[in-house]
């Protein structure tokens, strides 16, 4: 505002800063994808030409992307976590609104600093303690009553529960902040015409929790989907698509196969995080 | 009194979830962690509580070196995304016209969402070898053979900024937001020029986002895992790599829970003194976002 009323040298320079810091922030990934389509099997330069091989081609060594049966099973791993990560930490999330906004009890702003520090713990360290409970737990299971629980072996019931242990912070948050914009005289109108409590909280109360519930599941899914740290520890034989595509970078090399999967996620999660970010601007909040 | 029970029994369904959820995956893992790395090994099977595995630690220059290195460089990382992304979010939220800030916004938001791997993968292809960057510059005659980009600790930051700043960016954004301008102008008038009127107004104002924002970069800086490795090589010395190193290569898991515990330790130390140095608590900072 200020600096707009004189435009000077000063502004002139400011706006090439910030334009060379967009493009700081564009090359890598238009790296990452633009060697999709370069007709080559390494990705580099020099560009050969277009070509959609690494997406759809079917035969070695330019095994594309949708017929790579490795990489499909990670994306399918992935998608499963995803899910369910997405739907339980929505609905804890929620919960932990209600908790947290109506709720009134002692401790409540320690505990909801307790809410936010798993955000804050470093994914790694999640990972290692949750492996250690649960192999622990397994461990005494099996010594004291010769009972095996398969699943707190690492693997994919493991790999939800890491992930969950810090996405439902950002589902929390997120809902969190919409239900202190809820205006209480629209339940108890609500009330005083005779509606019952549960018919307000699905009537009225959670379809306007509604865009904050699906805009924090959709950033739910996505972190997920993209998480590392935490899932490297927990993981079992089912590897989700990161750990693939890790696995493939560091040991084998790199074919643009990995630029197709790369360019399919950035669309992939550019799309959704747009949607998310969509739904959370309506206009019913004054 | 019906209408009391109800009532209790509401709040009680719903602090369940959330006790199960801090109680089973937070707390009692990181208890779990504690106690796993105060066993000592001392025969096949055999174990005996002792302070080994700190001790192995402070014996073994490698390894504190190594977090210090971790540490140190994450507290440059945090600096050097500050400086870089503040004049940044005060041109969105402060300078750039209405339409071109919702824009601007929204890009810095998209990459948020893209994979640390994806990010890292597109820096090597940039910066190995036989990258873009290498090519590019022989094709323009700057130098005779081909230069190595990576594995070097100025990438390794310069990959780490990249990876964090946008976390510094938006939470920057949004306190700078909701800034009166008219703050801003009043100290014009009152005759500060532009450095003072940064230093005793708008930063003191930001106070609480630029703590936010470090907090949360000055984390994932010190436990990310990918940026360093691929960037860095095998031999970057980031203090999550010991920590695999000890838990799946060695599969040495009491030395590994030590190093886990340390690190948690180490960083939760560097916070509570920035916290107390910039007079700020987590309740108005990361709380707040």
């Amino acid at each position: 505002m200020l600096l707009q009323s004189n435009p000077s040298p000063f502004l002139w320079g400011y706006r090439i800063y910030v334009a060379a810091f967009f493009i700081f922030l564009a090359a890598p990934l238009v790296a990452a994808g633009a060697f999709a389509f370069n007709d080559s099997l390494f990705p580099a330069l020099p560009w050969q030409g277009f070509t959609l091989d690494w997406f759809f081609n079917d035969t070695e060594p330019k095994l594309g992307m949708f017929h790579d049966r490795r990489l499909l099973r990670g994306m399918y791993y992935s998608f499963v976590i995803a899910c369910f990560v997405a739907s339980l930490s929505v609905l804890v999330g929620t919960t932990n609104a209600f908790l947290f906004v109506r709720g009134d009890f002692p401790g409540k702003n320690a505990l909801y600093i307790v809410m936010v520090i798993p955000l804050v713990i470093p994914g790694v360290i999640l990972g290692i303690s949750i492996l250690v409970l649960a192999s622990d737990t397994a461990n005494y299971f099996e010594n004291s009553f010769d009972l095996e629980l398969e699943f707190l072996r690492p693997g994919i019931f493991l790999v939800v529960l890491g992930q969950f242990s810090f996405i439902t912070t950002i589902t929390s948050l997120v809902i969190t902040a919409r239900l202190k914009k809820f205006d209480d005289s629209m339940e108890e109108a609500a009330l005083n015409l005779g509606a019952s409590r549960a018919r307000v909280l699905r009537t009225i109360t959670l379809p306007f929790l509604r865009p904050a519930m699906i805009a924090s599941g959709i950033v739910a899914f996505l972190v997920s989907f993209e998480n590392f740290n935490t899932t490297l520890f927990l993981v079992g034989s089912e590897a989700p698509l990161t750990i693939t595509m890790y696995d493939r970078m560091a040991k084998v090399g790199s074919t643009p196969v990995l630029n197709a999967v790369s360019f399919f996620l950035m669309v992939g999660s550019g799309l959704l995080a747009l949607v998310s970010i969509f739904i959370q601007r309506d206009k019913s909040v004054r | 009194m019906q209408q009391k029970d109800i009532k209790r029994l509401t709040m009680l369904l719903l602090f369940a979830p959330f006790a199960l959820w801090i109680l089973l995956l937070i707390l009692l893992p990181h208890i779990g962690m504690v106690i796993l790395s105060l066993r000592e090994k001392v025969a096949p099977r055999v174990y005996e509580f002792g302070f080994g595995n700190y001790i192995d630690f402070a014996m073994e220059p490698i390894y504190w070196n190594t977090l210090l290195r971790t540490g140190s460089m994450a507290l440059l990382v945090t600096a050097l995304a500050l400086l870089i992304g503040f004049p940044i979010a005060y041109y969105i939220a402060k300078v750039a016209g209405f339409r071109t800030r919702g824009a601007l916004f929204l890009l810095c938001l998209i990459p948020l969402w893209v994979s640390d791997l994806i990010r890292a993968f597109g820096w090597i292809l940039l910066l190995r070898e036989t990258g873009v960057i290498s090519t590019f510059l022989q094709w323009s005659g700057a130098i005779d053979g081909p230069i190595e980009f990576l594995y070097n600790d100025a990438t390794v930051v310069v990959g780490l900024v990249y990876t964090v700043i946008l976390f510094m960016i938006v939470p920057l954004v949004s306190t700078l937001d909701g800034m009166d301008n008219s703050m801003i102008e009043a100290g014009y008038n009152l005759g500060g020029n532009g450095f003072t009127v940064l230093r005793r107004i708008i930063v003191p104002y930001a106070m609480p986002g630029i703590v936010s924002g470090c907090i949360v970069v000055f984390m994932l800086t010190a436990g990310s895992y990918l940026t360093p490795i691929l960037l860095g090589g095998k031999n970057s010395s980031w203090f999550t790599e010991q920590i695999y190193d000890q838990f799946i290569t060695r599969f040495n898991w009491e030395s590994g829970a030590a190093f886990g515990f340390l690190l948690l330790a180490f960083t939760s130390l560097v916070i509570w003194l920035g916290l107390k140095l910039s007079g700020q608590t987590l309740a108005n900072t990361v709380a707040k976002s």
